[in-house]
């Protein structure tokens, strides 16, 4: 994954996105679909991550709360929201995030190791820090976001 | 001709046509152990067959080449080129007889002592092509009679497939000279002749042929007109594409489907006539391509008369078998999944149901018994009827299998109706039979058939009247690809339900006849004379932290009522909701929903792996209007509601969720105390009976205290010296039992059953103590059964006197090892035991190790879910178990192929001599325990873990 997108000098390209005033950054090939607000159907019993699933041209999509999954607070109501379609193990997840920006391509330069002092949930999901001019990228192990989705919590509840 | 000679000739030709091709190759490799395996299975079908159809000529042909290729495929016999060229010979010989067969119907008059002389020779090992020499006519050298022939024989090859391949220039010419000629007796008899000659100038017996090939257009030789004969009616197709192809008419139903949804709400537009149209083309598609897939059922019958005819005599029972309805149609891929299950069941008829002709003139019946199978469609759905007029099900002997294997308590048997004790014969272990026959009774089967028939989203019934025989009945659906199903609404979430296990729907008002009422808070509904359970689907799933009922219940809930109500209507709760009677394995139930929509038809599709254990969906799928919807699993509702699949539910999930926690499992736990205050727990499925005894029937034989029962002297052991029995006065003994050994611990009172998740907190130094849990808010002692056991009988499980064979050196340091295992990730331990004792008693031990633990009864199920890819860290077995045994299964597992090869290990036996162990080392086990040692047992586990990391 690390090298298909890495252009001949060095750099990267980055689809940013916005969770909660971050910004972070998935790398553009892993991309599949940015897609507005979806009505899903929602699961029951699964866990809070999984907001439920959707069509997306005849094909189901799982749709995660990327917030959700991340310890933030959820949106509030009547705040938009837009989903970033993934493939992972041969199946399609939309991460609900909270807005797309633009495509960086990032030099590795400026790439950091994510720092140890960070929130355990948050290291885990990130492979990466980029230094930009104004803020910081934190690069999105998009893998590592859906593997450990845990629904055993909510299984109880019967 | 008959139609089973007709599929004989066709697969015949077209094994053979195939072992054309691998020939050439066995010349250049005479010892290809693979190609000759595929000739001997050749033969060895041609032979069975044979005998099947009564064709003596072939079936001696075929007969004596299997006996020589035998052992050229086990290798006692070098294939040497003489040999090759008989093993051609016999195969041209069988093409020869089956083209005769095709041709007229019936063998070709002749016999073929020559190639079966020859065979026999070889067979003994002698050479020959020395004997072909002696025997025919040529007077080269044997070395260049192979040669020869061989050579010639790949020419011949060569010949053949052209002449198969259609649209080539003799075949047409052939087919002219065919269409000329006077009529087929007149050409087919000198062919016959001709070929007859050919034969028998061995070893050139093909030269003629060809020859004669060449002069087809003139004599009109039976091979030439070969690929005539079998009426081309029918294709065969690779099974991938129709598989496909459905695939694809399944996508194209649901987007048929969506856009009829989208014309419906636009009304008449310019698309509505092209729409219809298509609507019907995809109709017919859909139709025509299951088609393709539909097999009469009567397929999957084929065997069982025999199977019946063989049984009968087998078993002395005179037997009828009915068959009707063997045209109904069904799927392919189901007809494959249930042909097993069938057979077994028939076979069950036979063994189990069907008496011997003198029971049943002694019980007024006809000396003959009645097996019939049926068939026939009824709303979508397939129904195959299975019934027998045998002796039925002998309930009696179903409940003290239930007890035996702690499926059920006494009190629970008794609440339950005979219908739901028969149910349990679909569990697994459970077979009634007194003794195991050839047949059945092994107590596999009824389980597995409930399985397979559920996997394929049917169900299966029983009715059964002692005395009177007994009815299965199968609902299947009629294919997999596509099922209609119900979709209904609860909390404005839509779902669907498969429309098979839909028995009906009910209008619930809360004025009226149709109500709910309600037990201490639980709903239930009077449909008919019955009554149904119910579930709300809003709760059940979640949705709603208050469901339908509770809200209701609590309404009209003060306490001077009496606990059994009837809903009032409070006005608020004015809405209407649905009740859909669902069916699953006999067992009636409803679901409570909101609203019912129409039916659809859906594609089942599979969940996202991260949901896959959500067991109360079976898939998803996407409705016509475009919407996501989560399909309904009605096995995973019952199980939720906790009724008879209660049961099933514990190895369910043993089965399915393997790589679940066990942890979270709740263990029914005994309470009861002893002297002081604090509660002692042993796990409900260890303790068979609760008894109380007297101390006048106490006994003292030999130091060791007794009492008669049942018929036998049972020891007992007071817990511990705080328990004293004073005259005539009456103890609670907890009694334990496996096989015939039972003993008594007598305690001082019975507490309570609960269910609880047990988690050890305290390790006990005390003998007898695993260790303290809190149980119920309370501090707990959980008590280690296995000391007791130990203690009080030397000779409870014969072998306690042996010493075991782990020595228990590093001990101290491994001591605490298992209990890591508890914090990190937790291991998996595979304990395979064919008693029911010694697994409810190992499974809590190693739980409480910390050990993720799954138990099953038979080495065979290990093996599957081997071969299944699950894994384990570490595997206990027993050594003695019926049908396959500990050696036999470490072997197995030991084996180059075998996923488990690197796991792994440990053997768990009763006798464990020095010689077994020896055996048992040598087939692969790692380690050998004697079973009752649990302290060397879990040091062993931890101590084996620690260096497979």
């Amino acid at each position: 994954m690390q090298n298909e997108a890495t252009k001949s000098n060095g750099s990267k390209d980055y689809l940013t996105i916005m969770i909660d005033n971050q910004t972070f950054g998935i790398p553009v090939l892993q991309v599949q679909d940015v897609l507005r607000e979806q009505e899903v159907t929602r699961i029951p019993l699964a866990s809070p991550e999984v907001a439920g699933s959707l069509n997306l041209r005849g094909r189901i999509v799982t749709a995660i709360d990327v917030r959700r999954r991340l310890g933030l607070s959820d949106r509030e109501n009547g705040d938009i929201s837009m989903s970033v379609v993934v493939e992972h193990k041969n199946e399609l997840f939309s991460l609900i995030i909270d807005s797309v920006g633009d495509v960086l391509s990032l030099k590795n330069t400026n790439f950091e190791k994510t720092p140890g002092t960070l929130e355990q949930t948050w290291r885990d999901i990130s492979s990466g820090i980029f230094q930009l001019q104004d803020n910081l990228l934190v690069v999105m192990d998009v893998s590592a976001l859906l593997e450990n989705i845990n629904h055993a919590k909510n299984k109880l509840r019967l | 001709m008959d139609d089973l000679i007709i599929d004989f000739i066709t697969e015949t030709k077209e094994s053979i046509e195939e072992l054309d091709l691998d020939l050439v190759n066995l010349e250049k490799n005479p010892n290809d152990k693979d190609l000759l395996g595929k000739i001997f299975r050749l033969m060895h079908t041609i032979k069975g067959t044979c005998g099947f159809l009564s064709l003596p000529r072939l079936e001696k042909v075929a007969h004596h080449a299997e006996n020589v290729l035998g052992r050229f495929r086990d290798g006692d016999l070098e294939v040497t080129a003489g040999y090759v060229t008989l093993i051609f010979e016999s195969i041209d010989q069988i093409k020869f007889i089956v083209a005769e067969i095709e041709e007229t119907g019936k063998e070709p008059e002749g016999g073929d002592a020559e190639l079966i002389a020859k065979l026999d020779a070889a067979y003994e090992g002698k050479d020959v092509s020395g004997d072909a020499s002696a025997v025919g006519e040529s007077t080269s050298t044997p070395e260049e009679i192979v040669e020869e022939s061989t050579e010639e024989k790949n020419i011949v090859i060569n010949v053949q497939e052209k002449s198969l391949a259609p649209g080539e220039a003799t075949m047409d010419e052939l087919e002219a000279a065919f269409a000329n000629a006077p009529g087929m007796e007149g050409i087919v008899n000198p062919a016959d002749l001709a070929s007859e000659d050919a034969k028998e100038e061995k070893p050139k017996p093909k030269k003629k042929k060809k020859k004669s090939k060449k002069a087809a257009a003139k004599k009109g030789d039976e091979k030439g007109s070969e690929p005539k004969k079998v009426p081309q009616k029918t294709l065969r197709v690779a099974v991938d594409v129709l598989e496909d192809l459905m695939a694809m008419v399944s996508e194209l139903v649901l987007t048929r489907n969506q856009l009829l949804q989208i014309a419906r709400t636009q009304g008449e537009t310019e698309f509505s006539t092209p729409l219809q149209r298509l609507n019907h083309v995809v109709s017919e598609l859909q139709e025509g391509v299951m088609a393709t897939r539909m097999q009469p059922i009567g397929n999957a019958w084929a065997k069982l008369p025999r199977i019946i005819r063989d049984l009968s005599l087998e078993l002395d029972k005179k037997i009828d078998f009915v068959m009707t309805g063997q045209e109904t149609e069904l799927d392919r891929q189901v007809l494959e999944l249930i042909q097993d299950p069938l057979t077994h069941m028939v076979r069950n008829s036979g063994d189990h149901g069907i008496e011997l002709p003198s029971d049943r003139v002694a019980a007024g019946k006809d000396e003959t018994g009645t097996i019939s199978l049926d068939a026939f469609h009824e709303g979508g759905h397939i129904i195959i009827k299975i019934s027998d007029d045998g002796k039925g099900l002998a309930e009696d002997k179903i409940k003290t299998k239930i007890l035996e294997n702690g499926l059920a308590t006494e009190e629970e048997l008794e609440e339950m109706s005979s219908q739901q004790i028969q149910q349990f014969i679909f569990h697994a272990g459970l077979s009634t039979a007194e003794k195991v026959t050839s047949v059945s009774g092994r107590g596999v089967g009824m389980d597995v058939v409930r399985t397979n028939i559920e996997k394929i989203g049917g169900s299966i019934d029983l009715k059964s009247t002692e005395g009177k025989g007994s009815t299965f009945t199968i609902k299947i659906p009629l294919t997999l690809a596509i099922v209609s199903a119900l979709i209904v609404e609860a909390e404005n979430e839509r779902f669907a339900i498969p429309q098979l296990s839909v028995r009906e729907l009910v209008m619930i008002s809360n004025h009226g006849d149709n109500r709910i009422e309600y037990i201490k808070g639980t709903p239930l509904f009077r449909l008919r004379d019955r009554l149904l359970p119910l579930v709300s689907l809003g709760s059940i799933l979640g949705l709603s932290d208050k469901n339908t009922f509770d809200k209701v219940s609590e309404t009209s809930n003060d306490p001077q009522n009496s606990d059994i109500r009837d809903k009032k209507d409070d006005g608020a709760e004015d809405k209407n909701l649905y009740l859909v009677i669902a069916q699953v394995g006999g067992y009636d139930f409803g679901i409570i929903v909101d609203r019912v929509f129409d039916t659809e038809e859906i594609v089942v599709k599979p969940v996202a792996q991260m949901l896959k254990d959500l067991t109360l969906f079976s898939g998803n799928t996407i409705l016509g209007d475009g919407s996501v919807i989560m399909i309904l699993d009605p096995n995973g509702i019952a199980n939720a509601t906790g009724n008879i699949s209660a049961a099933d539910d514990q190895e369910a999930l043993q089965k399915a969720a393997i790589h679940t926690d066990n942890s979270t499992q709740k263990t029914s736990l005994l309470l009861f105390k002893v002297g002081g205050e604090t509660l002692k727990a042993v796990p409900l499925s260890l303790v068979s009976r609760l008894e109380n005894i007297k101390s006048n029937d106490v006994e003292c034989s030999s130091g060791q205290m007794t009492v008669q029962y049942r018929g036998t002297l049972m020891p007992l052991t007071p817990f511990d010296s705080s328990v004293h029995i004073e005259d005539s006065e009456e103890k609670p003994v907890l009694v334990f039992a496996d096989n015939d050994n039972s003993m008594g611990i007598i305690v001082d009172k019975i507490i309570d059953i609960i269910e609880e998740y047990v988690d050890i907190k305290l390790q006990s130094s005390q003998a007898g103590l695993l260790g303290s849990a809190i149980i119920n808010g309370q501090a707990t002692d959980v008590v280690d059964i296995a000391y007791f056991l130990k203690n009080i009988d030397q000779n409870w499980f014969k072998d306690s006197s042996n010493t075991p064979f782990v020595s228990e050196d590093e001990e101290d340091e491994e001591e605490d090892e298992y209990r890591k295992n508890s914090k990190g990730f937790k291991k998996r331990i595979l304990l395979v035991d064919d008693s029911p004792f010694f697994r409810n008693m190992l499974t809590p031990l190693l739980s409480m190790a910390g050990y993720d633990v799954t138990t099953l009864e038979k080495p065979e199920d290990a093996l599957k879910m081997c071969d299944d890819g699950v894994e384990f860290d570490i595997i206990i077995s027993d050594i003695e178990m019926p049908d396959m045994d500990g050696f036999e299964f470490a072997e197995h597992i030991k084996d180059e192929d075998s996923k488990w090869h690197d796991t792994p290990l440990v053997a768990l036996s009763s006798h464990a001599t020095p010689k077994d162990i020896e055996r048992g080392l040598k087939v692969g086990f790692n380690n050998y325990v004697a079973k009752f040692d649990r302290d060397t047992l879990l040091n062993t586990l931890s101590n084996m873990l620690v260096k497979a990391d």
